[in-house]
């Protein structure tokens, strides 16, 4: 090859870098790896997360659910996994139209009209709903309830920060948005009211209240759900959202330690054009066959830069494809059957903790499969402890709001046995 | 191509003017140079538009152009067709292609613009 | 009438369109505690059942393997999509990321419980921070687009932090779409910058715009035209002589691994793609991950929290001090960065250099073998990338760069970028990256010289190209006029 280029060796290639750019060293990185070596290496960083034999109550947005085998098996396809962006809809219709269908069924879940091709997570759809609010109806100020997830909140202020939005945070009252308060929050420079069912708490909202106190002033309502409960809740979308998002990863996706997730997100027909995101299509080629395109570009960076509808240049499309498959595999009626499940056994151990004297209730709302309760003593020592009975006993709201110290959360869902939940709750009897 | 009964502008837009109302549309270079229009963004009936500014948007598939005005006044009428039919842009740019009509509050300004020989003389200029 | 051994057609047929009412797959486990009654316990009626696929495991199983063989992948063939770094991806990546161990850990986790997924996070940190010689690194970003975006707040918190708040930021006339689009979202003005006739940033220009009203410059070296810019010393001592800070788009950083560090260039920010430079899959769209990795007066800004080591070897999340704030959940892609730190630890210090060596090489050795055909709007020595003009061919022939892309998926090849970057006239990017044998470079040169040929013996055959792919051209114009983005179940159900 060096002959034909004309060069005396690779180095000739890279004498365009000047001098004082030039790395005089080797990278202080280690030598490579034989596979064999790699893997024992791996296998050895593995077995340092002992979390992963722990019967986990932790929830706060990311859960523990079952993924039926057929899931990985279809991931694992190379053809999925190794495309790129299906730019050349001619050899990408797999891709195409997978998403395609994950669209539909986004929908199907939330009420909703239209789907994207997926976000990066509820964080980010969160934070791009707010902002495509406030081009939707030209205004800058948005309303914010505090008993949404703290991080899909600080997600949103920093990206408000660049100075594009006013987020106006109301605070919860108990342990669900103050609807009042909301609707006293908002004007006629409200773009938007957000707010998420199941809360941070595991609460469940008043959806159609809210909806008519964002709606009164012309402002849209963001709901941020979770796509498990919606085979079983009202959607959304047929209670006066504008815009869903969720955080997909309970659909299909492994926890991962936190990512890749899934950022669920849908909206009207009428605002399609300031729908931010990719989004697939369907129509005929020149032989009249069916054939789905990425459509709508023309909102996209590629093409429209500093005047997008967002920065955004990918979707997590092997986290859609998982999810897309997941809801294949359960149906409408396995969906409802997990949702139920979760559901009555949250309530199940929400009563029995609560038996046990030592955990309090403290909110009235309505739940789904998480819920919180207040510990009656050192909630650090308390999961600790029972870190050592092998539980992993609950989120620690405290840690993420010193308002809410010594209030715990639990999810429970269809994976945790009977045998689990009681031996827990005895445990938790004899702290 | 470029009725002479028209003026034109450096933004590509054609104008016919009937007393104080301006008629505007996109030439058939813009039109050419677009592609198959697919949207078209416009403003409303009684908004006020100024020489210089964008009005509105026009796209293709895989393009957007913004829609610049050389004359300043109110909007009184919008081709509401091209919401159903966006490629008549292309197929009759001067005719049922029409964009937007303005009553002038400037006539003045029409004498800027450009007749067919001189638009012409500007496209030859650009390629 | 359909005969009873037809199968479903290859493309079309919707995952909706098949099983039947009482199609199951995986049913829920049979209830262990008490069952509820729904609408009391959530305060409201439940829903009616939303119109799902209903389906079997056969059904899935044939319906994705159906759409699994329309679809074109690294695995399938060449994929010289130029800007993408379309590489092998490792198997083995798949295998690490799926451990239990990784898979299966809550992000919420106690440190304590969590050492080994911390230590893989903080051994990547360290390794991309000597990569790109900027010392401190966040791995939370979840894409290239999502680090600018990170890198470039920090930046305007930089310098709204000394009182010195800016509103300009420079971006080449070159630069790939997210980099003004991400400038509008941080609130600032993109500015063009124009390149030179050697295809790097006019210098002279550069100085005009430059002033104390500009935070920043976005920047990509080598750049979108796979050039390396010999001046970028003179330009980043340039835009830190105003008070500016140079922000490098890492997208093309496959070219100088272990040759030149983009700190070692000036530059004060940078995000890396780990699904272009470090081997994790594309996953036909995503997802990837976008760490940023900054100087240490940046630091302080990073969106946290980073994963931070102590004395005794224990590791630790921590924020840092000034941070712009999260930009979002939890701590980062993580099943990526674990693809991406096997990869590294595979390749080793050699090998990420001969990485560089061999992208290089290879993109100059298809340069030369199809510059007589076609145009070379910057005929020097390229990086990892190039770009050619299919200009000539649309002025003697009506073919346009679209037209011969879509007759090389009758080949069997992938088709590079087209129409990017957008200062050159009907462009085609080409990338071979390090992973290609010269055996397939040599068939990709011969099949593009082949289309050259066809575009002057017959035009038109490439016009309605292609021929041999599960569909042919689509008509993107309906897909807006009408638009069908979802399926609906028909109202008779």
């Amino acid at each position: 090859m060096l002959e034909r280029i004309g060069a005396r060796s690779v180095d000739d290639l890279f004498s365009v870098v000047p001098e004082g750019a030039r790395l005089a060293r080797p990278l202080a990185l280690p030598a490579g790896q034989s596979e064999v070596e790699l893997a024992e290496h791996l296998l050895s960083l593995a077995a340092r997360n002992t979390g992963a034999g722990a019967v986990s109550f932790l929830g706060g947005g990311c859960y523990d659910h079952y993924i039926p085998a057929v899931v990985d098996a279809v991931l694992s396809k190379p053809a999925f996994f190794t495309a790129y962006t299906p730019y050349q809809p001619e050899v990408s219709q797999g891709t195409l139209q997978a998403i395609y269908e994950y669209q539909s069924m986004v929908c199907q879940l939330t009420g909703m009209e239209v789907s994207n091709a997926s976000m990066y997570d509820g964080a980010t759809a969160f934070a791009e709903a707010a902002l495509m609010a406030a081009r939707v109806t030209r205004r800058r100020e948005v309303v914010v309830s505090a008993a949404v997830h703290p991080e899909w909140r600080e997600t949103l202020a920093t990206y408000a920060s660049a100075g594009a939005l006013d987020v106006r945070v109301v605070p919860a009252c108990g342990g669900v948005s103050d609807v009042a308060a909301l609707r006293g929050a908002v004007s006629r420079q409200t773009a938007a009211v957000l707010v998420a069912s199941p809360t941070f708490y595991g609460t469940l909202e008043d959806i159609p209240t809210i909806a008519r106190g964002a709606h009164a002033q012309g402002a849209l309502l963001v709901v941020g759900a979770n796509p498990v409960l919606l085979g079983v809740m009202q959607p959304p979308g047929e209670l006066g959202a504008d815009i869903v998002v969720a955080e997909g990863q309970p659909l299909g996706n492994p926890m991962s330690f936190g990512g890749p997730g899934l950022g669920m997100f849908a909206c009207r027909q009428d605002h399609v054009r300031q729908m931010p995101g990719r989004v697939v299509g369907k129509t005929t080629d020149v032989d009249g066959k069916v054939g789905f395109v990425l459509t709508f570009s023309t909102r996209e960076q590629h093409i429209r830069r500093e005047k997008a509808t967002s920065n955004i240049c990918s979707n997590h499309a092997l986290n859609a494809l998982a999810a897309g498959v997941h809801l294949c595999a359960l149906g409408a009626h396995g969906l409802a059957g997990i949702a139920e499940a979760c559901i009555a056994k949250a309530h199940h151990l929400e009563a029995a903790l609560v038996g046990t004297g030592r955990f309090e209730r403290v909110f009235d709302a309505p739940f789904g499969y998480e819920f919180t309760l207040r510990f009656r003593g050192e909630v650090r020592a308390m999961q600790e402890h029972l870190l050592g009975r092998g539980f992993l006993a609950g989120l620690d709201l405290g840690a993420f709001d010193a308002a809410d110290a010594g209030l715990v959360s639990f999810a429970v869902t269809e994976k945790r046995t009977r045998v689990q939940l009681d031996s827990f709750v005895q445990e938790v009897a004899q702290l | 191509m470029y009725p002479k009964e028209l003026k034109y502008d450096r933004e590509h837009e054609w104008i016919r003017t009937e007393g104080d109302v301006a008629t505007m549309g996109i030439s058939h270079f813009a039109q050419d140079q677009l592609g198959e229009v697919v949207y078209v963004d416009l403003p409303s009936v009684g908004d006020t538009i100024t020489a210089g500014d964008a009005f509105g948007e026009v796209e293709s598939v895989k393009s957007v152009s913004e829609l610049f005005t050389p004359l300043s006044g109110e909007v009184v009428e919008v081709n509401e067709t091209l919401a159903d039919a966006p490629e008549t842009v292309n197929e009759d740019p001067y005719g049922d292609g029409w964009m937007i009509k303005v009553r002038l509050s400037d006539p003045a300004e029409v004498d800027d613009l450009l007749d067919a020989d001189g638009y012409q003389a500007f496209l030859a200029e650009e390629a | 009438m359909k005969s009873p051994s037809e199968q479903p057609a290859l493309t079309g047929t919707l995952i909706f369109d098949l099983g039947s009412d009482d199609s199951r797959c995986v049913e829920p486990p049979a209830l262990d505690v008490p069952a509820i009654a729904l609408d009391e316990v959530l305060g409201a009626p439940r829903r009616s059942a939303p119109a799902l696929p209903h389906v079997t495991e056969v059904d899935i199983a044939r319906h994705y393997e159906r759409l699994a063989s329309t679809n074109f992948g690294v695995d399938s063939g060449f994929y010289p999509l130029g800007s993408c770094t379309m590489k092998y991806n490792p198997k083995i990546n798949e295998w690490a990321c799926r451990l239990p161990g990784f898979a299966d850990v809550h992000p919420y986790q106690p440190a304590s419980t969590v050492q080994g997924a911390l230590e893989l996070m903080w051994g990547l940190q360290e390794a991309l921070a000597e990569v790109s010689g900027l010392p401190a690194v966040t791995l939370q970003p979840a894409a290239g687009a999502h680090g600018e975006l990170a890198g470039l707040l920090a930046i305007r918190a930089y310098h709204t932090d000394r009182g010195d708040a800016r509103t300009r930021v420079l971006v080449p006339d070159s630069a790939h779409g997210t980099n003004p689009a991400t400038v509008a979202m941080c609130g600032y003005e993109a500015v063009q910058v124009p390149s030179d006739e050697r295809g790097g940033v006019d210098l002279g220009a550069l100085r005009r715009l430059l002033g104390t009203d500009v935070a920043a410059i976005m920047l990509t070296n080598p750049n979108t035209l796979g050039l390396f810019d010999e001046n970028i010393l003179a330009i980043t001592a340039a835009v830190h002589e105003v008070g500016a800070l140079a922000y490098c788009d890492g997208a093309n950083l496959n070219a100088i691994l272990g040759k030149t560090r983009p700190g070692d260039m000036g530059f004060d920010a940078l995000h890396i793609n780990l699904h272009k430079t470090f081997s994790t899959p594309h996953g036909g769209g995503g997802p990837g991950a976008g760490p940023v990795a900054v100087t240490d007066a940046l630091a302080p800004y990073l969106p946290g929290p980073l994963v931070a080591k102590d004395a005794d070897g224990r590791f630790s999340l921590a924020d840092p001090a000034r941070s712009i704030g999260r930009v979002r959940s939890f701590l980062g892609n993580f099943g990526v960065l674990v693809r991406a730190y096997t990869y590294i630890r595979a390749t080793g210090v050699d090998g990420l250099t001969e990485v560089a060596e061999q992208a290089v090489l290879s993109a100059n050795y298809l340069k030369e073998l199809l510059r007589e055909a076609w145009p070379l709007p910057y005929d020097r020595t390229c990086m990892h990338e190039f770009v050619l003009s299919g200009s000539r061919l649309r002025k003697e022939h009506g073919v346009r760069t679209l037209d011969v892309a879509k007759r090389l998926l009758d080949y069997g090849i992938h088709p590079p970028t087209v129409y990017f970057p957008l200062i050159v006239d009907e462009a085609l990017m080409i990338e071979p990256t390090e992973t290609e044998s010269k055996a397939t470079l040599d068939r990709f040169a011969s099949v593009l010289l082949r289309i050259a040929e066809e575009a002057a013996e017959n035009p038109g055959l490439l016009q309605a190209a292609p021929y041999t792919t599960p569909v042919r051209r689509l008509d993107e114009a309906a897909a807006i006029k009408q638009p069908d983005l979802a399926w609906r179940p028909s109202p008779d159900r």
